[in-house]
């Protein structure tokens, strides 16, 4: 008896598998609920593989549209989001995402086709080299050359993409390896000598902030997209409040610092709030916290801090002193790292002063644009569907003048619900994220705030959202143009508006309308919080085509080349 | 600056491609660049001669080569005591008159001849930058054919005399 059941022991270990089996017993290994992506050749034994499996797969009408599906759905769970694609064109086209998803430091896994061992370099059909197109737009990848190193490289994509500055990782799996029978055996932990992120904060420098805190008088905190990877918005909040520090965030930090605090000055940066661009200006200690000053914050770099004691606490130390001289370097988890800090800092610097100067210049010179109840205005309508939606929902944009309106107006006050395409700018990125973001997150509301170019490049998507009949809304800000570049030929060349009008469009709620999607128009502002309003109760698929008036220019504005303290438009 | 930095990396395919892709990507300018295995067949160790800016750049420099998964341990080694060797061979143009003139010339830099035939000579000579070229530089009259170089391989030296000016760079 003993005897058989020590063989049958035996044959478990060595239980002979295919590869794509192997991928799927490694997704379910990692928890993961959901795929987005799209099949062909190189990947038909994956395909093969997952029709016998429980995972849900999301398929989109384009990999971009999978990928930035995977980035919204990581950017609100702050889980790996799970890409498929085939080789060839069906990889170089998740390109824009990966890129994407390495710039905000988004955790994704993606799985792209191979073809065979036996053709790689031989240009095969389908072929690309999608590890070295790649290579510098991953935080790590691979290409599986033997089907028994599956199980263990996909524990190490999934760990690597997710510890640490979380990143997307590739693994390219040669089609012959997806078919190839091989043993299988469970991975051991992961052992990665070479990669052993530093999450707990070196004391003696906490104590260096914390001894600078304690002097200093006019601090400030910049809150960065690291607070919400770390969960750390709690934190910041006491350290703020017991020390009477006030906060400004970066573009993609919005959420983690609540928008109505009285110590919050709003967002920094190149179409950022005066106070907050004045206080980085003007400050004596600026704490950067999971933020990495990149050149749309700073402006330019000889007026930035300048006055400042910069301390910097990063997870990823490339980013301290990569922009900004700094003086007090913390490498660790921005919630460790503050969590030791509210420690070690018990006395405050003398703020009062500061503070006071502070909420003067933010309620003397706050957002602005000139009210017209005639017609739409782009700002106004932000108002709106965050009073409709009391500042609640899910809120993800696509790249222009509607993202900074966005950014500006919603108010975030809650993390993880701010969903933006930062450091790449990617036109395209919103409507689709926001398929990522309702599923990640079923619970809230989602909408996506797209502008009318940058919804033509990735409205294929609308068939998913009828496939799925999920409630997403989409409010495309339509001024019939580029209006972000128009904005730019306006001020800087002299209204030269080349290429960036696009007058003739397509009817946008009889496109929702052949996808059996609801949808209005709106150009109104009673018209717009009626449809809205009307969207919202449907709890279905909606698309709000708003006709805003179209020569609106995002301000507060920092010009390229000029100074953070050197803002134009700011209320008079 | 020129900076003569190693890294100990995995032995994995592509690692080359990523710190060469890297320095790139950054804009640094890689004058030499030296590969082999270690004692373990996992292991390689790069050299890299570079040139950088400033400080700042050198720092960016070391921490995005130490973020690497595949890279192990990062060393700047510049300001070390250290042994610094690179290899040449140098094919120069001989008559029969002209031929024993360069073995003389040779002689004190410990090259050898390691090809002959009737129109040249292939010399062999190993050390450090300056030495390999000083010598090109005195075989340069004769006529250089050709000349194939590895870039330099380096290591510290087993004593350190001083204690040298380690930057405290922030990665940890
Ligand atoms: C893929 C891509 N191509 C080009 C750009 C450059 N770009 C930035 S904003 C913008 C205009 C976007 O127009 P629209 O989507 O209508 O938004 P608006 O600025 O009008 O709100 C362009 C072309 C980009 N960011 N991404
Ligand atoms: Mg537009």
């Amino acid at each position: 008896m003993k005897a058989s059941w020590v063989a049958d022991e035996e044959k478990s270990k060595v239980q002979m598998m295919s590869g794509a089996d192997m991928l799927m017993e490694a997704l379910e290994k990692e928890g993961v609920e959901v795929l987005f992506g799209y099949p062909g050749g190189a990947v038909l034994p994956i395909y093969d593989a997952l029709y016998k499996k429980k995972i849900r797969h999301i398929l989109t009408r384009h990999e971009q549209g999978a990928i930035h599906a995977a980035q919204g759905f990581a950017r609100v769970t702050g889980k790996a989001g799970v890409v498929i694609a085939t080789s060839g064109p069906g990889a170089t086209n998740l390109v824009t995402g990966i890129a994407d998803a390495m710039i905000d430091s988004l955790p994704l896994v993606i799985f792209t086709g191979q073809v065979a061992t036996t053709v790689i370099g031989t240009d095969a059909f389908q072929e690309a080299d999608i590890v070295g197109v790649t290579m510098p737009i991953t935080k790590h990848n691979y290409q599986v050359r033997r089907v028994e190193d599956l199980p263990g490289i996909i524990q190490e994509a999934f760990h690597i993409a997710q510890s640490g500055r979380p990143g997307p990782v590739l693994v390219d799996i040669p089609k012959d390896i997806s078919t190839a029978l091989g043993a299988y055996a469970a991975p051991k932990d992961v052992s990665l000598p070479g990669y052993q992120p530093t999450v707990m904060p070196n004391l003696l420098q906490v104590k260096r902030l914390a001894d600078a805190i304690a002097t200093a008088k006019k601090p400030v905190i910049l809150a960065g997209a690291g607070v919400l990877f770390a969960g750390a918005e709690k934190e910041i909040l006491s350290l703020a409040e017991q020390h009477r520090i006030p906060v400004a965030n970066t573009l993609l930090g919005l959420g983690s610092f609540p928008s109505d605090h009285p110590l919050f000055l709003g967002m920094a940066g190149m179409h950022g709030t005066y106070a907050a661009n004045i206080a980085l200006y003007e400050c004596d200690l600026l704490i950067g916290i999971g933020a990495r000053f990149d050149d749309r914050l700073t402006g330019d770099l000889n007026h930035f801090a300048q006055k400042a004691a910069v301390a910097h606490i990063d997870i990823d130390p490339a980013e301290i002193g990569k922009n900004v001289e700094t003086l007090i370097p913390i490498v660790g988890c921005a919630k460790h790292t503050v969590s030791a800090l509210l420690r070690e800092s018990t006395s405050s610097g003398d703020t009062a002063e500061w503070v006071y100067h502070l909420s003067e210049l933010k309620s003397s010179y706050p957002l602005w644009y000139k009210k017209d109840d005639k017609t739409l205005k782009p700002q106004r309508l932000l108002e709106i569907i965050h009073e409709e939606t009391k500042g609640e929902a899910i809120v993800t944009t696509d790249v222009g003048q509607h993202q900074m309106w966005t950014a500006q107006y919603y108010g975030f006050s809650k993390p993880n619900r701010w969903v933006t395409s930062g450091g790449l700018g990617t036109m395209g990125f919103g409507f689709p994220a926001a398929i990522g973001a309702k599923i990640g997150n079923p619970g809230l509301p989602v909408v996506a705030v797209t502008g009318d170019g940058g919804f033509q490049m990735t409205l294929q998507e609308l068939s998913v959202l009828q496939e799925l009949k999920l409630p997403v809304i989409i409010v495309i800000v339509n001024n019939q143009s580029l209006g972000m570049v128009r904005q730019w030929q306006e001020i800087f060349y002299e209204e030269r508006y080349s290429q960036s009008l696009i007058p003739v469009q397509p009817d946008f709620v009889k496109l929702a309308a052949a996808y059996g999607i609801d949808g209005a128009v709106a150009g109104t502002e009673e018209e717009a919080r009626q449809e809205f309003a009307r969207a919202l109760a449907s709890n279905s698929p909606f698309l709000l085509d708003c006709r805003v008036t179209s020569d609106e220019n995002v301000y507060p504005m920092i010009a390229p080349g000029k100074g953070i303290h050197q803002m134009i438009g700011v209320k008079p | 600056m020129r900076r003569i930095i190693t890294a100990t990396v995995l032995n994995q395919s592509g690692v080359l491609n990523r710190l060469t892709g890297l320095l790139t990507k950054r804009q640094f300018n890689i004058e030499s660049i030296t590969v082999g295995h270690s004692d373990d067949p996992g292991i390689s160790k790069i050299t890299i001669v570079v040139q950088v800016e400033d400080d700042r750049k050198l720092e960016q420099l070391l921490k995005q080569l130490h973020k690497q998964i595949d890279v192990l341990k990062v060393k700047d080694l510049t300001d070390m005591a250290l042994v610094a060797r690179e290899l040449a061979l140098i094919k120069v143009l001989t008559t029969p008159d002209t031929r024993s003139e360069i073995k003389v010339i040779i002689e004190p830099f410990r090259a050898s001849i390691i090809d002959v035939s009737l129109e040249n000579v292939t010399i062999e000579v190993t050390g450090d930058n300056d030495k390999v070229e000083a010598l090109i530089e005195l075989l340069r009259p004769y006529g250089i054919k050709e000349i194939s170089r590895t870039g330099l391989t380096a290591m510290p030296r087993g004593t350190q005399r001083t204690v040298y000016n380690l930057n405290q760079f922030s990665i940890i």
